[in-house]
């Protein structure tokens, strides 16, 4: 234990920009008096207030011990009081589970995503996505097992874009020495503790040799101390072709911003829609979780035909960052076994919406029978459960 | 009218097209008759009917595909005379992509092979492909993307032709580190090349019968760049009514793609999603072997394959996939108007291509290349005569 403390001062020594912590590298907060936390819930537009009203009925159902405070998000207004409100709520809790807020095209340009000002505020420095082919669902490539770590902040999404001569846009993609460092000791960090045996860096470093230039340096920098994993690189068109035609090869991948937005999406059309893969956000003293491809879903918008598998499957990651494990992989289960009997599944490989009505949901999940002894703070004994 | 006058117009017409002035640009377009079916006025055929074609083999397996090309050219009397233009990847000096260039200036036509960019020169090295594209204003990379029969893939019936902007976007080789850890890369998007790039995939798609166009962008975050690509392709799209014009963000895209490919018929979009969007199609049709590119401008044009590959690690072993070269070449004979050449040796690939046996490493067969260009060779041979009136 002192050896350990000893690990982790020696670090915050040599590494001023990020403390040496392990996994997840945010801390959750602590739970209250009662063992119940409190987590900010940012429904967002679209799809993102029906399927947060499930989740949070399912953790009313399985008791979980979260409260949720609820932040609305204009997305409408020009103004950036609502998001203030809401950075101001996750830096109070720690920990945050959010739909996607809309960026609309008819505000003037200076309005900015408000999305990508959660992420910067708050430096949510790595984007994590689990894709993994679920066994119930039918699709054209099997035996999918790829993370996906995402440079969050910085690349492409710098939102610095001017037009000096009129007709002539320049915008600004930045990559920062420091920013890349860390995200690839995350990756690597991430990798020896899940035991991955390789990582590729994804990078256009043929044609932006200073930009990708710099990031691949930075990787392979990190590389270097981690002599276990093997690192590989390879250019994001090469990638994209070997994602459609032999995914299986790829194992843990870390980029910049924008590669990752493309191959994150790419790899959960793979695995079957954007309705079945969660995804999580970690900075250093913060973690937002919302839906892996970040879509508002306004064509599908209260209609009960969204997928709400991606939204629960984010709620069991935010479970499991709080600790809370039992409660993450009962809902998980419980999700899981949802996506193997039922016949949505035949759906979901073939459309981005499944026909999920929320009482077949619910109705699958109803069918867990959870006894409880005496409230006895966190515990909780599970008697019978039907699947 | 001749085609030297017809080029003679095109300079007269050359001022109006000025930055200065770009609402002239849409009433200077009423005025350009008798262009041909790419933008690019053909360059005649000299005395005898023979075309003369800039040939660079460039690296990896780019030599020995272009070998083959010029031995199927020979076997089937295409009247085309191969320049053969060298450049050395490993060189920093200019001097050989110049030549390439003026080559490619006199002839008008070229077919290339990938030249490799040596990651271990320094940054001030750029790319030689990219300089190419640049120096020739070839600003229309177009890459028709059919599933093709006997090839198994995951996805069926994909027909799909991607224009991607060729000369800017994030291409421009624009980087500087002011301090030193932060790396700012220009993207630069301008009104008239948008405009630009957006006629010309409108034009492409009325002129092949097409329903529907497709805007690629990324303009919820990138609102002045990617915003102004996306009102010049409104602006462009409100002239053929009869064409649906519609957009989409880049990571909708790919993941469309990678489950519903059938809906797209013409993307058209900047420089990187275009590689991306590009390299998926061609993943999907079955892998890099098979796809053919054309970069088209308004005096030149290259054709070479349409993933960009150098296949290092296959060079030289009989084992690269010829079909997206030989597919180059015919699409560089339908520019020269040699059509009927053309047709004669995309019809011996097509079968050539149904047979697995055939098939090379790449589509999980044992065949070589050798063996596959005899095989169309002897396709060609069973079909008739050679020489063709085009």
């Amino acid at each position: 234990m002192a050896a350990h403390s000893a690990v982790l001062s020696a670090s915050k020594i040599m590494n001023p920009f990020w403390v040496g912590r392990l996994g997840n590298t945010a801390k959750p907060p602590p739970a209250k008096y009662g063992g119940r936390h409190t987590v900010t819930l940012i429904p967002g537009d679209g799809i993102g207030p029906e399927l947060l009203n499930h989740v949070r009925e399912v953790f009313r159902f399985a008791c979980v011990p979260v409260d949720f405070e609820m932040v609305n998000v204009n997305s409408a207004l020009e103004t950036d009081d609502d998001m203030n409100n809401a950075i101001t709520a996750i830096r109070r809790n720690g920990v945050a589970l959010k739909g996607n807020i809309e960026t609309k095209h008819t505000l003037p340009a200076s309005v900015k995503s408000r999305n990508n000002v959660l992420r910067t505020s708050l430096d949510l420095y790595a984007n994590v996505m689990h894709c993994q082919s679920l066994p119930g669902v039918q699709t054209r490539h099997k035996n999918i097992d790829i993370m996906i770590i995402r440079e969050n902040t910085e690349g492409e999404y710098s939102s610095l874009e001017h037009e000096s001569v009129s007709g002539v846009v320049e915008s600004l993609k930045i990559i920062t020495r420091n920013n890349s460092i860390r995200i690839a000791d995350y990756a690597f960090k991430l990798a020896r503790e899940r035991g991955r045996r390789r990582v590729t860096a994804v990078h256009k470093a043929n044609i932006m040799k200073l930009a990708d230039g710099l990031f691949l340096q930075c990787c392979r920098e990190v590389a270097s101390g981690y002599p276990d994993i093997t690192f590989d690189s390879m250019i994001v068109d090469n990638t994209t072709m070997q994602l459609v035609s032999k995914p299986q090869q790829f194992d843990v991948m870390v980029m910049p911003n924008l590669y990752g937005n493309v191959v994150s999406n790419v790899c959960a059309g793979l695995v079957g829609g954007p309705g079945l893969v969660p995804g999580a956000n970690y900075g250093r003293d913060y973690a937002v979780f919302e839906t892996a491809t970040r879509n508002t879903g306004k064509s599908i918008a209260e209609k009960n035909i969204a997928n709400p598998t991606a939204m629960l499957l984010a709620s069991c990651l935010m479970l499991d960052h709080l600790n809370l494990n039992d409660y993450a992989s009962l809902i998980r289960n419980a999700v899981l076994t949802t996506m193997n009997e039922t016949r949505v599944t035949q759906l979901c490989a073939e459309q981005c919406c499944c026909e999920v009505a929320r009482g077949n949901l619910c109705c699958n999940l109803t069918r867990i029978h959870i006894s409880f002894p005496a409230k006895l703070g966190n515990e909780m004994r599970v008697h019978t459960i039907h699947f | 009218m001749t085609t030297r006058s017809m080029r003679a117009l095109s300079g007269t017409l050359k001022p109006l097209f000025s930055p200065r002035s770009p609402q002239r640009y849409v009433v200077a377009a009423c005025h350009q008759t008798h262009k041909s079916t790419y933008t690019t006025i053909a360059p005649p055929a000299r005395y005898g009917g023979r075309h003369t074609v800039t040939l660079i083999p460039g690296d990896g397996i780019g030599p020995e595909l272009a070998k083959h090309v010029c031995e199927l050219f020979r076997f089937c009397c295409v009247p085309v005379d191969f320049e053969v233009v060298n450049v050395d990847s490993t060189k920093t000096s200019e001097d050989d992509i110049n030549n390439a260039i003026m080559a490619i200036r006199r002839n008008g036509v070229a077919l290339k092979g990938n030249i490799e960019t040596n990651h271990n020169l320094p940054p001030s090295y750029k790319s030689r492909n990219s300089l190419l594209r640049t120096t020739l204003d070839l600003y229309a990379s177009v890459m028709h993307t059919q599933s093709l029969p006997g090839v198994r893939t995951h996805h069926r019936n994909i027909d799909i032709i991607t224009i991607r902007e060729n000369t800017e976007g994030e291409y421009s080789s624009l980087e500087h580190e002011n301090v030193p850890g932060v790396v700012e890369c220009l993207k630069i998007i301008t009104r008239t090349k948008s405009l630009r790039i957006a006629d010309y995939a409108f034009r492409t798609a009325r002129e092949k019968g097409r329903r529907r166009v497709t805007a690629i962008h990324k303009a919820n975050i990138m609102k002045l760049g990617d915003g102004l690509f996306l009102e010049c392709c409104k602006e462009v799209a409100s002239g053929y009514p009869e064409i649906t014009f519609d957009s989409m963000i880049i990571d909708n895209t790919t993941m469309q793609l990678v489950s519903k490919p059938q809906q797209f018929d013409v993307m058209v979009m900047p420089n990187l999603y275009g590689n991306v969007v590009s390299n998926v199609c061609a993943g999907l049709v079955g892998g890099p072997g098979l796809v053919p590119g054309a970069n088209y401008g308004e005096n030149y044009a290259v054709f070479e394959t349409g993933t960009r590959n150098t296949g290092k690690s296959i060079a030289n072993r009989n084992t690269a996939n010829p079909t997206a070269m030989l597919l180059a070449s015919c699409l560089l004979l339908d520019h020269l108007k040699l059509h009927g050449y053309a047709s004669m040796i995309r019809k011996a690939i097509l079968s050539t291509i149904t047979d697995s046996q055939l098939h090379t490493a790449d589509l999980g067969g044992k065949g070589s290349t050798s063996e596959m260009v005899q095989s169309i060779m002897n396709a060609i041979q069973s079909s008739g005569p050679r020489t063709q009136r085009h």
